[in-house]
């Protein structure tokens, strides 16, 4: 294992100086409608972009998120709602490719759990404070 | 030969971990009180050998011994120095070495602060974080070992991800694992007092600083990492909602809870079991951050290489040290006291309201952290969390908490009444609703969240100084410096932590609201007006760094023919790892950012470029800085000096 | 002892189950929700002809597999010897270069063996698109009605190809 780790280490370094997995052209087709490009703007900080997943499709440079942007322009300029392009790429890609969970059965908890939860943590501190109160009441008369 | 050295240390360190954990929890259960001193110096030697193993790690950064895989992988040669010596936390291996390490740096200051605490109580807390070490060291020894060797070695190393070439990325990770592995003391604390039985006003005495410490530096180490984030990836972005940003921000939100709930069991012994819960909590965040990082169960920006075995470890760690923890915690907590009373209406309660909304929106966090896990585990599909979530979830549950921050230091300890509140408020609240209507007023534009967010800092501003004065007017004679003198830090601490929380989210508010983007392309020569402002390009040169080559652009900004500022944005090729990285040049000043960034050099001719202006986001990290301040002063408050205390 | 105080525990085993789950789950991997629903229609050019396309509706009634691969993607590189083994067991294999130079495309072809019956060009990536590719190579199975049945992310592997792809076809052709 050890003798071979300076072949592996050469290796990458080899495939490191190429850029493989990316084609080699794409290019943003900027609109000349700015209501475009705001349109665009807002809506692809809302997804995300599935080759490098951490970025949003409005900040990743990977040709896979130009032609999507490319797309969403199409779509606009076609006089889509912002929904219905949302919808064409979940339809596509699936409710991962947005960061705004869709609000529904499974989603459920995650929308309006901490919320639950924050109603449920104020009543209980009340009924705690309240008890502890009264304990402590009794004791002192006790005492 | 070194390498091994370093190896060997520890190899022995382990060894004397176990020592240092095993003896003085023998020494308790046999109540034999001569096995406790065995805590601290072997507490001593353990850290020693620990920051030993470190150092020889970062020689070998130092003199280009590519003979260690780990240095190979993390380093090159023609990296400048400073970026060399902290390229040793750039990667999984030595990060992990440098948590020991500050974990023994946390140790040594136990064994030479806490020096007056009782033998018995400050032997088992050494002891609990003999245990935490033994786990971690095993961790690297068994999963991650730093100094594995290669032959033959390398000419050269692999160098250091381009993207932690920056001095940000220098301090950010010291700052933030001090804080992190910090919580560990509040835990041990925590553990000791369940294993002694003395959760007590003075177990509360005795954390307080050390939490205060820790949760310090976070705040600090979490604002480098922000203010990093913001000039080096080239968005302007300053807060992702990324997962493992979520990591070190669920510690600091249950540490600014565990603060809170403190100062109750400090004052009325009450409330107890809840704040060693907090205790455990904010430390097992900590840890589940470490396994969320390293395991690779979720995407992140920030993850580590991904292999099984180590998130296997980790997992099975944090069952041993959380689920130790919190069988502790069923068996003993139900036996502490009550402690004092309080009214229903009280500065305690205030508090504890306060813990539940912390309480909560950390849960939010975890929870929009974890959903993608949980669905797909659950084999429910998968989907995405992202900031339109927290933005959404998490402001929605911090509001009415930073509402009760600005009531929460007007109200009296023990009693108040809301009456008396309101009378002492209604001018806080009438100004902060002025200001909130009178700066969007000036700025152009309003909405409702510029609104909320602007109300909510300036509600917190002037319940500071509404503090101020009414703790100025309850003295009855002296001079206003006299009267000044006998605020103490520790209040002091908190109304500055305050002011500071206001600070960043005017910040927030501000760029949130009004930032403006502007793509365009320019040729060389040209000159633009943008928001005001007139860019000038006067084209590109060329630029060679010591392992980078670089086209720089350069960018005449004025104002009505006045210069503004000279900017440099930059494309960088670093040709070791083939990676080319943007780097933002900006022009700060307190009220606006002007953020510009080279896109690319166009077919046709000229460059696309990206400009930002962002209003008062330096206020963002000036607010974490204020907060930071704060817990610095609270901290060295004579209270807390041991001495007399214990 | 009191249920509260063992609420924290019971918690925290919770969420150590699901993360123990999650160790053994790939978080970047994105099912297709294409899967179960018609193969996009599209009508393409023929790699190497252009003269002639190749046309979805063609395929009513078989089922076949999809692969989408580039020149310029080192995974389809590890993948193709496994594509041109897979000739063997006279699977109908169609290929789909997606975001290909076409001299490219035709010089792996003829370099490495070409295991498709027809491969057709998606020179600008828009078939992709609407078959929801992130990252070469991606495999669909399609079956006679034109649904798609499943989609291989990544590589086909020996594995793959013994435990689902060969067995579903043959479920499939049934």
């Amino acid at each position: 294992m050890i003798a071979l780790r300076p072949i592996l280490i050469t290796v990458a370094l080899f495939l490191s100086t190429l850029s493989f997995n990316m084609p080699a052209f794409a290019v943003d087709q900027v609109s000349e409608s700015p209501a475009v490009e705001a349109r665009l703007k807002k809506l692809s900080i809302e997804l995300r972009c599935l080759v490098c997943q951490n970025s949003t499709l409005a900040d990743s440079d990977a040709p896979l998120a130009q032609d999507l942007r490319n797309e969403i322009r199409k779509l606009i300029e076609a006089g889509k709602t912002d929904e219905e392009v949302v919808a064409y790429l979940v339809a596509r890609y699936g409710d991962f490719v947005t960061f705004r969970p869709p609000v529904n059965a499974t989603t459920a908890l995650l929308w309006f759990g901490p919320f639950l939860m924050l109603i449920i943590g104020l009543i209980t501190l009340m009924i705690v404070l309240k008890k502890r109160a009264k304990l402590l009441a009794s004791d002192e008369t006790l005492s | 030969m070194m390498p091994d050295i370093g190896h060997y240390a520890l190899i022995l360190a382990l060894v004397v971990a176990v020592m240092q954990g095993v003896l003085p929890l023998a020494g308790l259960s046999k109540n034999n009180e001569k096995l406790f001193a065995f805590a601290t110096p072997m507490a001593r030697i353990q850290s020693l050998l620990v920051i030993l193993s470190f150092l020889i790690l970062d020689y070998a950064f130092y003199a280009n011994d590519f003979s260690v895989y780990y240095v190979a992988t993390t380093s090159n040669s023609n990296l400048p120095l400073m970026f060399r010596l902290a390229a040793i936390w750039g990667g999984h291996e030595g990060s992990m070495l440098f948590w020991v390490a500050i974990l023994a740096v946390w140790t040594l200051a136990v064994t030479f602060f806490a020096k007056d605490l009782p033998l018995r109580f400050r032997s088992s807390l050494l002891a609990v974080m003999g245990l935490i070490s033994v786990g971690f060291i095993m961790f690297i020894l068994f999963t991650s070992n730093p100094f594995e060797r290669i032959f033959p070695a390398p000419f050269d190393g692999r160098d250091l991800n381009p993207l932690l070439q920056d001095p940000g990325m220098v301090f950010h990770p010291p700052l933030l694992y001090m804080g992190y592995v910090g919580f560990s003391v509040a835990f041990a604390f925590a553990i000791a007092a369940l294993l002694d039985g003395r959760l007590d006003v003075t177990w509360a005495r005795w954390t307080r600083p050390w939490t205060t410490a820790a949760w310090v530096f976070l705040t600090l180490g979490i604002a480098l990492g922000s203010r990093w984030a913001y000039y080096e990836l080239g968005w302007g972005g300053w807060w992702f909602w990324d997962a493992v940003e979520n990591a070190s921000f669920m510690p600091w939100l249950i540490g600014t809870a565990l603060i809170h709930s403190l100062a109750v069991t400090e004052k009325r012994n009450a409330f107890k079991a809840w704040t060693v819960l907090l205790s455990i909590c904010a430390f097992s965040l900590s840890l589940l951050g470490t396994f969320l990082v390293r395991s690779g169960v979720l995407t992140s920006v920030h993850a580590f290489a991904t292999d099984p075995s180590r998130g296997l470890f980790i997992l099975l760690f944090l069952v041993v040290v959380i689920g130790g923890a919190l069988i502790l915690f069923a068996l003993r907590a139900p036996s502490v006291g009550l402690g004092e009373k309080f009214d229903l209406v009280s500065r305690e309660s205030l508090l504890l309201t306060n813990n539940v909304v912390l309480f909560t929106a950390t849960g939010s966090v975890l929870l929009g952290t974890l959903y993608p896990l949980l669905i797909d585990a659950l084999n429910m599909g998968k989907i995405s969390v992202g900031p339109p979530y927290f933005d959404t979830v998490f402001v929605a549950i911090m509001v009415p908490g930073i509402f009760l921050m600005g009531v929460g230091p007007i109200a009296n300890w023990k009693k108040a009444s809301v009456p008396d509140l309101a009378s002492k408020l209604k001018w806080a609240l009438a100004i902060s609703v002025v200001s909130a209507l009178l700066v969007p007023n000036i700025m152009g534009r309003l909405s409702p969240m510029i609104f909320v967010g602007l109300l909510m800092a300036f509600w917190v501003m002037s319940s500071v100084f509404t503090s101020i004065k009414m703790r100025l007017n309850s003295i009855p004679s002296g001079s206003l410096k006299q009267k000044f003198k006998t605020f103490g830090r520790a209040y002091n601490g908190m109304l500055l932590a305050h002011f500071g929380l206001a600070v960043f989210i005017i910040g927030v508010t501000m760029v949130k609201g009004y930032e403006r983007e502007h793509d365009i392309t320019m040729q060389s020569g040209e000159t633009k007006v943008i928001n005001g402002y007139d860019f000038k390009f006067d084209g590109i040169l060329p630029i060679r760094g010591p392992n980078y080559i670089a086209k720089q652009g350069q960018f005449h900004v004025s104002k009505e023919g006045k210069p503004v500022a000279l900017l440099t944005p930059e494309k960088r090729l670093y040709p070791v790892q083939g990676a080319v990285m943007t780097e933002a040049s900006i022009s700060i000043n307190p009220v606006r950012d002007i953020y510009i960034s080279l896109g690319e050099e166009l077919e046709e001719g000229g460059w696309s470029i990206r400009v930002y202006f962002k209003p008062f986001v330096q206020w963002i990290w000036l607010g974490c800085v204020l907060m930071g301040l704060g817990g610095i002063l609270t901290m060295t408050d004579k209270r807390y000096r041991l001495k007399n205390s214990a | 002892m009191k249920l509260k105080f063992i609420l924290p525990l019971v918690l925290f085993f919770i969420l150590v189950g699901f993360l123990g789950k999650g160790l053994f789950l790939d978080p970047r991997e994105v099912p297709s929700p294409l899967i179960g629903k018609p193969a996009p229609a599209f009508e393409a050019p023929v790699l190497g002809d252009p003269s002639k396309t190749f046309s979805t509706a063609d395929m009513k009634g078989q089922v076949w597999l999809l692969n989408t691969w580039a020149s310029w993607c080192a995974a389809c590189r590890d993948e193709h010897p496994l594509l041109v083994e897979m000739l063997a067991h006279d699977i109908p294999l169609y290929g789909l270069a997606y975001k290909d130079v076409e001299a490219d495309a035709l010089k792996v072809l003829d370099e490495m063996g070409n295991p498709y019956i027809i491969t057709a060009n998606d020179a600008d990536g828009t078939i992709g698109i609407d078959y929801g590719v992130y990252g070469v190579p991606e495999t669909y199975i399609i079956d006679k009605a034109g649904i798609i049945r499943y989609k291989q992310i990544g590589p086909i592997t020996p594995e793959s190809l013994r435990d689902k792809i060969l067995p579903l076809l043959k479920e499939l052709d049934a």
